[in-house]
C-alpha cells in the first residue's frame, strides 16, 4: 500500500512532466502570460536594473521586443539575473526562453552546449585599455603586464592565445564582474583591462578621468554577440531571430517608435506592409505562429534597431558608443537583414 | 521491551512482519532499503533521460583535453596547453595550501585571542571582545571582500617602486620601497617574495598527471628523516632520565641534527635566492603571492580565529579553578600555570570543537570564488566548468573531492582526539 | 603610676595611598599591571588610534544628500577642500529599499513588514511555554513594532486594525488560554507564505487542509489500527489530498469567492528580505528533518543508520556553494525532465537539507546529554519507541539543543549569502553589484558593505545574545 502510493506520486510527477514536454516554448510562454529572458546580473547599459527595480539596456529591449511581438505588450517580460555560469544551464534547463546576456557565438556553444544562437545583436571584439601614462601603444608591448579579465568567458581563451602567439607573457587576475573589474584597474591593481571592447569603452566613459586611458587598437578576437535559445525549437528560434530582423528593417525604412502608427496608414512600401502585418500584405508573421501586427507592436514597444543603440549605449548616453561595425549594411557596418518576404 | 516467558509456539503470520517488535526492525529495514532503492534508481533514470534529451553523454574524457586558459597562481606546473585534469590538480592544490596556512594561522591566532580575551587587562580584554564579536556575526564573504580591497587600494603599485633618472638627480626617493632588508615587495597587485633557487638541479620525475620535483622530494625527506633522529635523541635522553634522575644535555644534538642536513643539503644544491627585482610592468623573479590568495587567507584566518578563540575561552574556563590555585601554591607564574596546566587539560575540550573549525575553513576556502582565487572550485567548477559545459562531471567530481579532503580531515584529527584524550583505565 | 595612655576615640582613617584608589588604582590594576600588561595596553591603544585615525575624516566628511556618487565626490572637495575623502551615504538612502527588500513591489512593503513581525507572534509560544509574562510582553512589543512599522510601509489601514485587534486577542488569550497560541504557531507557514507571495489565499488554506486530513486520518484510525498504520494511512491520504483533491478544490472555492493579494513573483524577492526568507524557511523545515535523521543515526536498525549517517556526512563534507550550484546547475538533472521551479525554491530545498545535517548533529549531541537513567526510564513505563522519544527524550534533548540550534540558524544566516554565486540578490553581493552597475553609483564600493555588514551584526549578535541568555537560563540541572 505505501509502495504503491509512492509509485502513484512517481508516475504522477512524470505525467505532469509529459505533459510540459509536448509543449512548443511559444506555446508555453503564451500560456504563462510572459517571457522569461535570462539577462546579465548588471551591466551598464546592457542589462541592468533601476532603483525601481525596471530592467534597461540594449540586451533588455531586444526582450522587451520579442515579448511585444507575442503579447503585444513589452512590459510581459521578466528577466532572471544569470552568472557567467549559471547563463547557459539555465537556457537549456528551460528555466528561461531566452538568453539575452552578451554570449560569444562560438562552434562549441552551438554544438556541445546544443544551443542556438539565433542572430547577432551586436559585433564586438576583445580590446585592451590600459592608462594612459603607462606609455603603451599597442597590445603587443604589454610583455610581463598584469591583465584584469571577467572569468567564464571567451574573454580568458582569446587572452592565452593572444600572448602565445605573440610569444609574450603576462599575469592574469581574473574578476568576477565588470565592476570589479574597473575598480582594480582603476586602483593599479592591473596594468590592462581586457574585455570586449563595448565593454572597455563603456567602463571608460564611466571613470572620472577618462582623458587618461586609452584603449589599445589591436582588437585580438571576433565577439559576435547574441540571442540565444535552446537547440531543437526552430520556430522558437524563427521568432528571435525575426523580431530582430524586424527592428533592423525598420531602421532600414526609417520607421520609429514614434512614427511606426503613422507609417502603418500611409506607407506604400510592399516590405513594410508585409512587415507592419498590413491588412492586405498577407499573414506572414502569423506564419511564424504570432499575431499579424507583432512586429509593428515590437517597433511601437522599443523602436528599431538605430533607436535602441542610441537611446542605451548610443553616442550622447554615457556609455557612448560608435555604431562602427553595427551600423547598417547600407552605412558600412554589417548588420543586414534578409528580406522580409 | 519485556516479553512473556512462556511463549507458545506459534506459526509465523504475515502480520508479525508488522506487530512482532522481533520482525519489524527487519521489516522497517527492508522497506527503507527499497525506498531508498528507488529513489536512486528514480535519480538517475531521469539523468538518463535529460542527458539523452539534450545530447549529452556523460563521461570525464574532457578531462585530458587542452584547458586553453591560465591560471595566475600554479604551484606545480602548469601552462595553458596543459590538460584540465592538471588545471584541477593545480585547483586541488590553490585550495589546500590556503586551507592548511588558514588552519595554523587561525589555530595559533585563535589560541592567543582566547587566552587575552581572559586576561586582566581590561582594555585588551574589551578589544578582543568586539574582535571576537564582529568576526562572528558579519558574513565570511564581507571580510573576504573587505580584505582584498584594503590589500588592492592600500598598497602601493609597482611603478612606485621606481626611481627615475630625475629623481635620482633631485636625491628623491621613491614613492614606495621593499621590505625586509630589499627582499619583499608589497605592490597592489601582491605579494613579491624571493624564490629559492638551487645550481644544481635534482630534476623532476613526470607521473603522468603531474610532475613532482625531486628537489623538494630530497628536502621532505631530509627534514622527515633529522625529526625522526630527534625525537629517537630525546627519547633516549628521557629514558636516561627516568633511569638515572638526571637528564642528560641534548640542546645541540637536537640543534645539529634538525639544522645540519638541511644546511648541508642546500650548501651541496646551491641554494641562493632569487629576489624580485623592478622590470617593466611588474616585479621580475621571486614568488608572486597574488592578493586574492592573501586576502583569502587573511579574511579566513581572522573569522575562523574568532571561532577558535570561543573556543579555547570555553575550554580554559571548563577548567576547575582548583587546577590554577593548586599551580600558584606550588609557585608557578601565571605564564606557566597556562601552558604547564591549564591548556593541556583544555585541549582535551578544546579539540572536538576544533575539529570542526578546521573542516568549516576548508570548506569556506570555496569562498575564494569571491576573489577569484583560482581554487578547485575555480578551475574545475568554475572555468573548465564553462568552457566545456559539462557541469554534472565537474560538479560530482568537485563534490566528491571536497568530501574526501572533509573525511581525511576529520579522520587524522579524530585519530589525535582520541591520542590526547585521557585513557579511561 | 605608670602613665597610660588609651586612645578613646578612632583616628579618621587615612586616604589610601594614590596609587590603591580611584582611576589611579583602576589603571594600575587594569592596564598596567606589569610590563607585559603595559605593552598589550600600548598596543591596545595604538591600534584604537590608528583605526580612528585611518577612518575618521571619511566619516566626518560623509555625504547624505547627492545624486550621484560623483556629486558626492564634488561635494566632499568644496567642503573638505581637495583630496579629502568622505562617504557617500547618500547611495543608501536612495537605494536603502533594495537592500532591505530587493525588488519587491514598494506598495507592498507592508506584506513583508506584518509576516516579519508576526513571526516573533508566532515563536512567542513555543518560547515562552507557560510563561505568560513574557508571552505578553513579546506580543505587546510586537504589536506596538508592528503599529509603528506598518503605516510607513504603505499597509492599507483595515490591515492595521485587523492586526492589531489579532494581536490584542491573543495577548488576551495568553492570560487564559496560552496554549492555544500554539495553533497560530501552526497556521503562521500557511499565512507568511500568502503574506509574501501573494496569490488567492485559498491556495494556501486547501494546502493547510492535507493536514487536518492527516490528522483527521490519525485519530479517527489510531483507536482501531494502531499508531504506525493509522499515521501512514494519514500521510498517505494527504498525499492524495495535495496531488488530486489541492488544486482542483483551489480553483472552485476561488471561482466562488474569490480573495487575494496582489502576486509577488520569486524573482522580485531581494535583500534581507530574501536572505531572511530563505534562512527562516531553511531552518523551519529542517527542523523535522533534522530531528529524523538524528534518530536515524542513534537507530539500532543498520541500514537506517547507515543511510542517514551517509547523508549527514555528505552535505557537511562538501560546501555549501557546491550545493548552492547543484542547486542551479544540477537539480534538473535529477528531476524528470522538464520539470521546472523557480531557482529560489531549489535554492531553499537545498539549504533546507544542508542545515538539516547540521541540526541532525545539534540534535544527536542533545540526545547524547541526556542520562542514559532517561532512557531506561522511558523503557521501564512500558511506552513504546516513539511515545518515548515523543514524551520522555525529544523535549529534554531539544530543550539542551537550543543554543546550538540558535547559532546554526545564525551560521545558516550568514551563509545565505552565498546565493549570490548563482544570480540570487543577496543583500552583500547580489544587491550591491546591481548597485555598482548603476551608472550614476559606479565606483562606490565600501558604502554599501558597511551597511549590509552592519545590519547582519545587528540581527547576528542579537539572536546570539539572545542564545547566550537562554543557554544560562534553561540550565537546570543541578551543579
Amino acid at each position: 500500500m505505501k509502495k504503491s502510493v509512492f509509485l502513484g506520486v512517481v508516475a504522477a510527477t512524470t505525467m505532469v512532466a509529459g505533459a510540459a514536454a509536448a509543449q512548443s516554448t511559444l506555446e508555453a510562454v503564451k500560456a504563462r502570460g510572459e517571457l522569461i529572458c535570462g539577462s546579465n546580473t548588471g551591466l551598464t547599459g546592457f542589462g541592468a536594473p533601476d532603483a525601481n527595480g525596471n530592467w534597461a539596456g540594449f540586451d533588455v529591449d531586444l526582450c522587451r521586443a520579442v515579448a511585444a511581438a507575442i503579447f503585444g505588450d513589452g512590459t510581459k517580460v521578466k528577466f532572471v539575473p544569470t552568472t557567467g555560469e549559471t547563463r547557459f544551464t539555465a537556457l537549456q534547463s528551460g528555466e528561461v526562453d531566452l538568453l539575452v546576456r552578451n554570449s560569444t557565438w562560438t562552434v562549441s556553444r552551438d554544438s556541445e552546449l546544443a544551443l542556438d544562437f539565433v542572430a547577432v545583436n551586436y559585433y564586438d571584439g576583445q580590446g585592451f585599455m590600459v592608462k594612459k601614462d603607462l606609455g603603451v601603444s599597442s597590445a603587443k608591448e604589454l610583455d610581463g603586464a598584469t591583465v584584469c579579465i571577467q572569468t567564464g568567458t571567451t574573454t580568458e581563451l582569446n587572452l592565452a592565445d593572444f600572448f602565445k602567439q605573440n610569444n609574450i607573457s603576462y599575469q592574469p587576475v581574473t574578476v568576477a564582474d565588470d565592476s570589479e573589474a574597473q575598480r582594480q584597474y582603476l586602483a593599479g591593481a592591473c596594468d590592462a583591462y581586457t574585455t570586449d571592447a563595448s565593454g572597455l569603452a563603456a567602463s571608460r566613459a564611466t571613470m572620472p578621468d577618462a582623458e587618461n586611458h586609452v584603449i589599445l587598437p589591436e582588437i585580438i578576437s571576433k565577439e559576435p554577440l547574441g540571442p540565444v535559445v535552446r537547440h531543437g525549437d526552430s520556430n522558437w528560434g524563427d521568432i528571435v531571430r525575426w523580431t530582430y530582423f524586424a527592428l533592423l528593417i525598420a531602421e532600414e525604412k526609417g520607421i520609429t517608435k514614434a512614427n511606426v502608427n503613422e507609417v502603418a496608414g500611409s506607407t506604400t512600401d510592399e516590405e513594410v506592409k508585409r512587415l507592419l502585418g498590413l491588412a492586405d500584405s498577407g499573414d506572414l508573421p502569423a506564419k511564424l505562429g504570432l499575431p499579424n501586427d507583432a512586429f509593428k507592436n515590437a517597433i511601437a514597444a522599443v523602436g528599431n534597431y538605430g533607436e535602441i543603440f542610441a537611446a542605451n549605449i548610443g553616442e550622447g548616453t554615457t556609455i557612448n558608443l560608435a555604431r562602427g561595425l553595427n551600423a547598417l549594411w547600407t552605412q558600412g557596418g554589417l548588420q543586414y537583414a534578409p528580406p522580409f518576404r | 521491551m519485556a516479553v512473556a516467558s512462556d511463549v507458545p509456539k506459534e506459526s509465523f503470520r504475515l502480520s508479525m512482519l508488522i506487530y512482532d517488535t522481533r520482525y519489524r526492525s527487519i521489516t522497517i529495514q527492508i522497506f527503507v532499503l527499497l525506498l531508498f532503492a528507488l529513489f536512486v534508481s528514480w535519480l538517475i533514470s531521469n539523468t538518463i533521460s535529460n542527458l539523452a534529451i539534450r545530447g549529452k553523454e556523460f563521461n570525464f574524457g574532457f578531462l585530458w583535453s587542452r584547458a586553453g586558459y591560465d591560471i595566475g597562481q600554479a604551484l606545480i606546473p602548469y601552462s595553458n596547453d596543459s590538460s584540465h585534469l592538471t588545471a584541477l590538480f593545480v585547483g586541488l592544490v590553490n585550495t589546500l595550501v590556503v586551507a592548511l596556512l588558514g588552519c595554523v594561522l587561525a589555530t595559533i591566532l585563535g589560541v592567543i585571542i582566547g587566552v587575552l580575551r581572559l586576561s586582566k587587562n581590561w582594555l585588551v580584554g574589551r578589544l578582543m571582545t568586539v574582535y571576537v564579536e564582529m568576526f562572528r556575526n558579519v558574513p565570511l564573504l564581507l571580510w573576504i571582500l573587505l580584505s582584498y580591497v584594503i590589500l588592492s587600494e592600500t598598497t602601493p603599485q609597482p611603478r612606485d617602486f621606481r626611481v627615475t633618472d630625475e629623481m635620482a638627480a633631485a636625491g628623491e626617493a621613491p614613492a614606495a620601497s621593499m621590505m625586509l632588508f630589499d627582499t619583499v615587495a608589497v605592490t597592489n597587485r601582491g605579494t613579491n617574495i624571493p624564490s629559492p633557487l638551487f645550481d644544481v638541479s635534482l630534476g623532476s620525475v613526470d607521473l603522468g598527471f603531474m610532475s613532482v620535483n625531486l628537489t623538494i622530494l630530497a628536502y621532505i625527506l631530509v627534514i622527515a628523516g633529522s625529526v625522526w633522529i630527534n625525537r629517537r635523541i630525546l627519547a633516549a635522553a628521557r629514558a636516561r632520565q627516568e633511569a638515572t634522575g638526571d637528564r642528560p644535555v641534548t640542546w645541540w644534538k637536537s640543534l645539529l641534527v634538525l639544522f645540519g642536513p638541511v644546511i648541508a643539503l642546500s650548501v651541496g644544491l646551491g641554494l641562493h635566492l632569487e629576489i624580485p627585482e623592478l622590470k617593466g610592468f611588474n616585479f621580475a623573479g621571486g614568488i608572486l603571492v597574488a592578493h586574492s590568495f592573501t586576502a583569502l587567507l587573511i579574511a579566513l584566518t581572522l573569522y575562523t580565529a574568532a571561532f577558535i578563540a570561543e573556543i579555547v575561552r570555553a575550554g580554559i574556563m571548563a577548567i576547575n579553578r582548583g587546577q590554577s590555585e593548586a599551580a600558584f601554591a606550588l609557585g608557578l607564574r601565571p605564564g606557566r600555570t597556562m601552558n604547564l596546566i591549564i591548556l593541556p587539560q583544555a585541549l582535551r575540550v578544546i579539540i572536538p570543537p576544533l575539529i570542526s573549525q578546521f573542516l568549516n575553513l576548508t570548506k569556506n576556502t570555496s569562498l575564494g570564488i569571491a576573489v577569484s582565487y583560482l581554487d578547485l572550485r575555480g578551475t574545475l567548477g568554475g572555468i573548465t566548468l564553462n568552457q566545456t559545459g559539462r557541469e554534472l562531471e565537474c560538479m560530482l567530481l568537485m563534490m566528491l573531492i571536497y568530501l574526501t579532503i572533509s573525511l581525511i580531515i576529520s579522520a587524522l584529527m579524530n585519530l589525535y582526539n582520541s591520542s590526547v584524550q585521557i585513557k579511561a583505565r | 603610676m605608670e602613665k597610660h595612655f588609651a586612645r578613646t576615640e578612632m583616628l579618621p582613617p587615612m586616604a589610601p595611598p594614590v596609587t590603591e584608589r580611584g582611576v589611579v588604582k583602576w589603571l594600575r590594576e587594569n592596564l598596567f599591571s606589569g610590563w607585559f600588561n603595559t605593552i598589550l595596553t600600548l598596543a591596545g591603544i595604538y591600534v584604537i588610534w590608528s583605526l580612528v585615525t585611518a577612518a575618521l575624516p571619511w566619516w566626518l566628511n560623509s555625504v547624505w544628500t547627492a545624486e550621484s556618487l560623483s556629486q558626492c565626490r564634488e561635494i566632499v572637495t568644496a567642503t573638505a577642500g581637495e583630496g579629502a575623502t568622505g562617504a557617500c551615504w547618500a547611495m543608501i538612502r536612495e537605494r536603502w529599499h533594495q537592500f532591505l527588500f530587493g525588488f519587491y513591489p514598494q506598495d507592498a512593503y507592508w506584506r513583508p513588514v506584518l509576516a516579519f513581525g508576526l513571526l516573533f507572534a508566532a515563536m512567542a509560544p513555543v518560547l515562552f511555554a507557560g510563561q505568560k509574562r513574557n508571552l505578553s510582553v513579546l506580543l505587546g512589543a510586537v504589536a506596538l513594532v508592528l503599529l509603528v512599522t506598518l503605516m510607513p510601509a504603505s499597509a492599507p489601514v483595515a490591515v492595521v486594525v485587523l492586526v492589531m485587534a489579532l494581536l490584542a486577542g491573543f495577548i488576551a488569550l495568553a492570560q487564559v488560554r496560552p496554549a492555544m497560541l500554539l495553533w497560530f504557531t501552526a497556521i503562521y507557514p500557511a499565512l507568511c507564505f500568502w503574506l509574501l507571495w501573494g496569490g488567492s489565499i485559498w491556495v494556501p488554506v486547501v494546502a493547510m487542509l492535507g493536514f487536518v486530513v492527516m490528522g483527521g486520518a490519525y485519530l479517527a484510525l489510531v483507536g482501531r489500527m494502531g499508531p504506525t498504520t493509522s499515521a501512514v494511512t494519514g500521510v498517505a491520504l494527504a498525499l492524495v489530498w495535495w496531488l488530486f483533491v489541492d488544486l482542483p478544490l483551489t480553483q472552485v472555492i476561488d471561482g466562488i469567492a474569490p480573495f487575494a493579494l496582489a502576486k509577488v513573483n520569486s524573482d522580485q524577492f531581494g535583500g534581507f528580505l530574501l536572505a531572511i526568507t530563505i534562512g527562516v524557511t531553511a531552518i523551519t523545515f529542517s527542523l523535522p528533518i533534522g530531528i529524523l535523521l538524528a534518530l536515524g543515526r542513534q537507530s539500532d536498525m543498520l541500514i537506517v543508520k547507515t543511510l542517514c549517517v551517509g547523508f549527514i556526512e555528505f552535505i557537511r563534507g562538501v560546501p555549501l556553494i557546491t550545493l548552492l550550484f547543484t542547486a542551479s546547475l544540477l537539480l534538473q538533472y535529477f528531476l524528470p525532465p522538464n520539470t521546472n521551479f523557480d531557482i529560489i525554491l531549489r535554492v531553499i530545498i537545498l539549504v533546507t537539507l544542508f542545515a538539516a545535517a547540521y541540526l541532525a548533529e545539534v540534535i544527536r549531541g542533545g540526545l547524547a546529554a541526556l542520562p542514559r537513567g532517561q532512557y531506561e526510564a522511558a523503557d521501564a513505563l512500558g511506552l513504546d519507541y516513539w511515545r518515548a522519544q515523543r514524551l520522555i527524550i525529544l523535549p529534554q534533548a531539544l530543550k539542551i539543543s537550543i543554543p546550538a540550534i540558535v547559532s546554526t540558524f545564525i551560521g545558516l544566516f550568514k551563509d545565505t549569502t552565498l546565493v549570490a554565486f548563482v544570480g540570487l540578490m543577496d543583500p552583500l553581493k547580489g544587491v550591491t553589484q546591481i548597485v555598482r552597475a548603476d551608472i550614476d553609483w559606479k565606483g562606490i564600493y565600501w558604502e554599501p558593505y558597511i551597511f549590509v555588514g552592519a545590519i547582519f551584526f545587528v540581527i547576528c549578535f542579537g539572536m546570539s545574545r539572545y542564545s547566550m541568555y537562554l543557554e544560562r537560563k534553561l540550565k537546570t540541572d543541578h551543579r
